[in-house]
């Protein structure tokens, strides 16, 4: 608690104390509240100093903000309602409002305060210090102040303040904060290494590449203190709505007061002001619009702030508000249902054992800097040593001929083959297939294609069952290659051998034909396809870390590479769209239960007060919910 | 020019509504925003005068909510 809600506690509690004697008089001695008694001075005496002490403040704020032309505030509302019961007579009500009415402030103030919180600390990436070597001598420094091309020292247990290149040590570093990965990312010298993380074990020292501004940290400091500044079409309607709801319970409360006991007045005579008067107060009393004003933006806070916790940056609360609703996925293919690295799926051997032929293509291809020709070797490494070579030479548009163990072996494309005279299977499988041939003997293919990320299938089946309408790719791939991606995770839709400007158009026409009033997201890696990321409802980019430029195109960015991310972006969308919904409607209906009963002449101002106080606290604890959207959680 | 600013004991989500409404009223503010969330007050308005303007936002806050006080850096 801070200072000035310990001072409002103790405030509650000396006048809770007094007005409990106040109360306690006026049940040990009943007679005490009939008028004459002297006794009757001494309770009311009480309960008017109960009522001061407890709201003081309110009714000098009500004073100062009418002075100022701020008239629907709540303490003015307060104010009106607690001294119209006094001055009905009802004092115990008069203070027992102001009470209940600070408490409930309080309350409000430290829940939100804690939950701010601890949203705030779950989102803290920022490097409060940089230890820069400077002559031999290092220094604690603002990261701000660091140039480029200076060195860094990172201890361990310390975050990393800039990005840049390891020049000294290795370590594990935690990127929990960016990426919501909990495994360490080792790293050692010559790594790139990015600001934001944690180095758990080792001595580091990193030479600076970017200025502290240009820094990944601060990129995406800057993109969560932005986030809110886009509201929700839902925050925004709040907001309005509050603007007139308060005056219309006003001017109900007035017409409340004067209406009833005029018309009574006139048709019987009798004119008794208090009874309808009473039942006004009480409207006055749930007229402030605070648990939906509180409650909404809190929510939409909360889920921007838990899925930070798992890597994936919302731009808004209005992206999520979009998410929620998203119904056609379009993913692009190279880095965001596939790896974007190529690897070995199929090894088809003949006369010889699937590992000698992965280690005859391996040696031989030791020598191409290709992609494709690195994955072969790459798998080769894994099944254990290579064979010696000599004489290796690559021809391009053909492929490797070396020799291994004084047998002449060919590595490559069904060109080689002919040119060795060997004669190669063909295969109608997706993937580059290179060819290998032993003493002009065909040897068998092995094929090589960007690999899948395990979790595409899984976390495509996921969005399927989330009600997901469509799912479709991408891609400027050959036909074959796409339409099995497209078997493998399960997709509605393929387009293939698209040129990048037929990406968008492709988009144009699935946009045209999703169902109204549902969205469109677009995932892609955010290379190359900006425009699209900018055209689709919300623009997601995968694997962003590191790249400022995805970053700065698409709405919602998934910091590492994992695609279940997806499913758990639009789930805590959801989820986050329920809870404000709940709020909304449960905030309503209690305040419209409260103001027909009170119309009704049912219940009291303590009931109103403890409904409209109890209403903003369940609100606002329901929308820390938002913060805890898990894997694979249930709603 | 946009900068940012903290606040201080802004306790009423209602109020930051009200805030950011007055604010943006101020003649040559380009836009405003008052987040009740991360307690901070973002300012966009016209170079020569932003230092006039921010003490008017600074006034009108003030009458919002006199007890919430701006930093100004």
């Amino acid at each position: 608690m801070t200072k000035k809600q310990k001072r409002m506690l103790c405030r509650i509690i000396i006048s809770a104390v007094v007005f409990a004697v106040g109360l306690a008089l006026g049940i040990v001695f009943p007679d005490s509240t009939g008028v004459m008694s002297g006794l009757f001075y001494v309770r009311t005496g009480l309960l008017l100093a109960s009522y001061l002490i407890a709201g003081f403040d309110v009714l000098l704020k009500a004073v100062r903000n009418i002075l100022h032309g701020q008239v629907f505030d709540e303490n003015f509302l307060m104010t009106i309602a607690s001294i119209g019961a006094v001055v009905i007579g009802e004092y115990s009500e008069g203070a027992a409002v102001m009470i209940f009415y600070q408490v409930g402030e309080l309350f409000q103030s430290v829940a939100v305060g804690k939950s701010r919180q601890s949203i705030a600390d779950m989102m803290d990436i920022n490097p409060e210090y940089a230890n820069v070597e400077r002559e031999g001598i290092v220094t604690e420094v603002d990261p701000e102040e660091v140039a480029v091309g200076e060195t860094v020292v990172i201890k361990p247990g310390e975050r990393i303040p800039l990005d840049g290149e390891v020049i000294f040590g290795s370590s594990g570093l935690n990127t929990a904060a960016l990426t919501g990965e909990s495994a360490p990312r080792d790293v050692t010298a010559g790594d790139e290494v990015i600001s934001g993380c944690v180095n758990t074990d080792g001595l580091l020292k990193i030479r600076v590449t970017k200025p502290y501004s240009d820094s990944t940290v601060a990129k995406i400091l800057e993109l969560v203190e932005n986030s809110s500044e886009s509201k929700a079409k839902t925050e925004n309607f709040i907001t309005r709505f509050a603007k007139v709801y308060t005056p219309i319970v006003v001017i109900a409360a007035v017409l409340l007061a004067v209406l009833p006991s005029v018309f009574i007045g006139i048709t019987s005579g009798e004119w008794k002001w208090s009874d309808w008067v009473y039942r006004a107060l009480t409207f006055l009393v749930v007229s402030c619009p605070c648990a939906l004003v509180i409650s909404v933006p809190l929510s939409y806070f909360g889920g921007i702030g838990g899925a930070s916790r798992h890597g994936i940056m919302i731009k808004g609360a209005n992206y999520l508000e979009q998410l929620q609703k998203a119904k056609t996925f379009v993913f692009d293919k190279t880095g965001t249902l596939t790896k974007g690295s190529f690897a070995v799926t199929e090894t088809h051997a003949i006369g010889i054992s699937e590992r000698e032929l992965l280690s005859f293509c391996a040696a031989a291809e030791q020598i191409s800097q290709h992609p494709i020709a690195r994955s072969i070797v790459d798998a080769a490494k894994e099944t254990g040593e290579l064979p010696q070579t000599s004489d290796a030479s690559e021809t391009a548009g053909f492929g490797v001929e070396t020799v291994i163990d004084g047998r002449k072996t060919a590595v490559g494309n069904s060109r080689l083959m002919e040119k060795v005279g060997a004669h190669a299977d063909e295969t109608e499988k997706a993937g580059t297939v290179v060819h290998c041939a032993v003493d002009g003997e065909y040897c068998g293919y092995i094929l090589v294609s960007d690999e899948i990320k395990e979790n595409s299938r899984s976390a495509l089946s996921e969005l399927k069952e989330m009600g997901a309408e469509k799912l479709v790719m991408l891609t400027g791939d050959r036909e074959v290659t796409a339409k099995a991606v497209a078997n493998t995770v399960g997709l509605d839709e393929v387009r293939s051998q698209l040129l990048p400007d037929g990406k968008l158009n492709a988009l144009e026409e699935i946009y045209s034909a999703k169902s109204p009033n549902t969205t469109l997201v677009y995932i892609g890696d955010g290379m190359n396809d900006a425009p699209s990321l900018a055209r689709a409802d919300v623009g997601i980019a995968m694997g962003a870390l590191g790249s400022g430029a995805a970053i700065e195109a698409a709405d919602i960015v998934l910091m590492n590479d994992d695609i279940s991310n997806l499913p758990l972006a639009v789930r805590t969308a959801r989820k986050t769209h329920s809870i404000v919904m709940q709020n909304i409607i449960f905030a309503l209906a209690v305040k419209a239960a409260v103001l027909i009963l009170a119309a009704l002449g049912i219940g009291n101002m303590w009931l109103a007060v403890f409904a409209d106080v109890g209403v903003s606290v369940i609100a606002i604890l329901n929308a820390m919910r938002c913060m805890r959207t898990g894997k694979k959680a249930s709603l | 020019m946009k900068k940012t600013f903290k606040l201080i004991d802004l306790d009423c989500a209602n109020c930051a509504a009200k805030m950011e409404d007055a604010i943006k009223k101020i003649d040559g503010v380009k836009s405003a925003s008052v987040n009740f969330m991360t307690q901070k007050m973002t300012l966009e308005a016209d170079d020569d005068r932003f230092d006039s303007i921010l003490k008017d936002a600074v006034k009108v806050c003030k009458k919002v909510e006199p007890d919430c006080e701006i930093v100004v850096k």
